[in-house]
């Protein structure tokens, strides 16, 4: 038996993580309450912060310093750590944020599920910024999902998000975890030129420049004003600022497949489809589960990235499929990336929406199913 | 001891951006003199910076160099120290990075008494954005953002960090530059959280609208006005009204975070369930 918010920290810890800062917000707590008791026994640190702020910019910092890193949040942190988000983005230094969401706007429901930081985890720093979004429905996929968003941000050089929910993270789960030594993990990529000849933006084919800690020799410097091959400031050059926002996006673009999961459940006959993600998706996969008993041919689409958005999942819809159904537990906001996604395909799009801080239940996915049917 | 500042320097990256007279280029160059006198190697050094001119420090010098957003180069240093406590680590900051925007940061990153020697260069204006008042423009004084005057008071940045724990704590100036060359060396040597605050000059930013057009006329004012610690022992509370005080003030050794938590690493792996 094993808690969402547990899980995260037994997959941070498995994937290599060996820092941690945080600051305490409800639901996310117990992340930084276990790591700072099992970091230390593997060698690692822990470090509460005197704000989100700070313990964003000290697990960018960890990891500039050569160590793999992690915090974790909800919606008011999450909000202060849009900062520093943006300049790991920016930069290009590997580290995951765990945003256990909650009810808001504002400080909201602190310890109430919500689904409402979607768009905030997308958009929520300034500037056009590639970011990575993944999201777990259930105890096992904080996991494994927590793994993956370290190893995506190792090779990509990226802020990986988990959006996890205070459903997910509270939630206590039979797990069985895979065995350490099946578990893939992916380390930063090594310059392979020395020093005199290393420039710390120059990137390889897959648009990723190599990565190396300081006091190895390689003395280099990192601005996030916009920046030139060596690392210095070009702040007034187009050319230079094109290439740069255009190769931190491709970088993403290219490796779509690798970093895109989804589920689908009792898809090849469905004319009612579910698109769901994180505590939702229980739901939904109850919902179907009884429709399909009373004969009714609905399925499901679960993403586990949300970002980039899996549209190409959509394209295995086909003709059939007369109606999507997207529940969220926020006023609808991949509703609007669901419509997009399906603008060639005439099945209708059904919003179902729930902001009290309650869970959209399997009987209310269920009438819906029914009424548009 | 003679030092040839180039060595330490990327030439190629010259000019910098400061304006003529400005007091940034005296500061590094006492903190480079510091580095070769205690004979530390380049890539042993971290300089890590915020927003603002005292950013723009690190950019040009040869060392391990990482600029971060505004106010928050102590917390990007934390994390720094704490993943390669082996590594010196050096944050250059200014009197509206340092106190205004990052003074939650200071004052707990003192409190921690972590290995992080911090530089602020106090040169009394937000002078990168063309000249704002800070925490540390002294009241009554013009800025474009005071075009009255300011009317707030400032706080003495040094008493403040001594409150706060740091374990060493020293002013120069500008104009004392063999003093301040001495005062960084201290405190790059000093285990645990270092304090030098800088006193410098902005001619452009803050001078031209204060009376003081010249840099020349700043720096005086900087020669006329400091009182060495030890002089000021001597002297009546009237006669160091309006002095600055410079020399060091606190010079203490207690733990220091990198060092405790390396302990505290090692017991927890010697315990069942460690690595």
């Amino acid at each position: 038996m094993m808690q969402g918010n547990e899980a995260c920290v037994e997959g941070a810890i498995a994937a290599g993580v060996r820092f941690f800062a945080g600051y305490p917000i409800s639901p996310a707590t117990e992340i930084a309450e276990l790591m700072a008791e099992k970091l230390p026994r593997v060698g690692g640190a822990f470090i509460q912060m005197e704000d989100e702020i700070a313990s964003m910019a000290a697990v960018i910092g960890a990891s500039i310093g050569g160590v793999k890193s992690l915090t974790a949040t909800s919606g008011p942190g999450f909000t202060l750590k849009q900062e520093n988000l943006g300049y790991a983005a920016m930069v290009e230094i590997p580290c995951v944020i765990v945003n256990v969401q909650r009810g808001g706007p504002s400080t909201g429901m602190p310890t109430l599920p919500a689904q409402m930081d979607v768009m905030q985890s997308r958009w929520g720093t300034h500037g056009d910024h590639p970011v990575v979004v993944l999201c777990p429905s259930t105890v096992y996929e904080c996991y494994v999902l927590t793994i993956k968003a370290v190893n995506i941000a190792e090779m990509l050089r990226v802020p990986v998000i988990v959006l996890s929910d205070a459903i997910v993270g509270h939630i206590r789960e039979k797990v069985v975890l895979p065995d350490p030594g099946e578990i893939e993990i992916v380390e930063r990529k090594k310059p392979l030129v020395p020093p005199e000849g290393y420039l710390p933006y120059r990137a390889d084919e897959d648009g990723v420049p190599p990565f190396i800690t300081y006091g190895k020799g390689y003395r280099y410097h990192i601005t996030s004003n916009n920046y030139d091959e060596g690392g210095f400031p070009a702040t007034n050059d187009h050319k230079v600022a094109h290439a740069l926002i255009n190769r931190l996006h491709a970088k993403i673009e290219k490796r779509r497949s690798e970093i895109i999961v989804t589920e689908e459940y009792m898809l090849d006959d469905a004319e009612v489809v579910i698109f769901a993600y994180g505590c939702t998706a229980r739901s939904a996969y109850s919902a179907v589960e009884t429709a399909r008993e009373q004969g009714i041919r609905a399925g499901i689409i679960k993403a586990l990235t949300l970002w980039p958005f899996p549209r190409e999942v959509f394209r295995k819809l086909g003709g059939r499929v007369r109606t999507v159904i997207v529940p969220e537990m926020n006023m609808g906001q991949l509703v609007v990336e669901v419509e997009a996604a399906l603008k060639d395909n005439p099945a209708r799009v059904v919003p179902l929406n729930r902001v009290d801080g309650k869970m959209i239940t399997p009987g209310q996915i269920l009438d819906l199913v029914k009424e548009v049917i | 001891m003679a030092v040839h500042v180039d060595r330490y320097l990327r030439l190629h990256k010259m000019p910098h951006i400061w304006c003529p007279g400005c007091g940034n280029g005296i500061v590094l160059g006492a903190l480079v003199r510091a580095v070769a006198e205690l004979g530390c190697s380049r890539d042993e050094v971290v300089v890590i910076t915020g927003i603002g001119c005292s950013a723009r420090t690190n950019a040009i010098i040869d060392f391990n160099t990482f600029q971060t957003t505004h106010g928050r180069a102590l917390s990007f240093a934390t994390g720094f120290k704490l993943a390669r406590p082996e590594m010196k680590v050096v944050v250059v900051t200014g009197d509206g990075d340092g106190l205004a925007i990052g003074g939650n940061h200071l004052i707990h990153s003192a409190r921690r008494n972590i290995d992080i020697t911090t530089i602020l260069i106090n040169n009394s204006i937000y002078g990168m954005t063309g000249g704002q008042h800070s925490p540390l423009t002294p009241a009554g004084s013009y800025a474009t953002t005071a075009p009255y005057g300011t009317l707030e008071p400032v706080f003495d940045a040094c008493r403040l960090v001594e409150g706060a724990g740091a374990t060493y704590v020293a002013r120069g100036t500008a104009y004392h530059v063999v003093l301040l060359q001495r005062l960084i060396a201290r405190a790059i040597s000093h285990k645990g959280f270092a304090f030098v605050e800088a006193v410098s000059q902005c001619p452009v930013g803050f001078g031209r609208r204060n009376k003081m057009r010249t840099p020349s006329e700043m720096m005086r004012w900087q020669k006329d006005h400091a009182v060495t610690v030890k002089a000021a022992a001597g002297m009546s509370r009237e006669q160091l009204r309006g002095k600055i005080l410079i020399g060091e003030f606190v010079n203490r050794n207690l733990p220091e975070l990198t060092e405790v938590y390396g302990r505290l690493i090692r017991e927890a792996q010697s315990r069942p369930g460690g690595e």
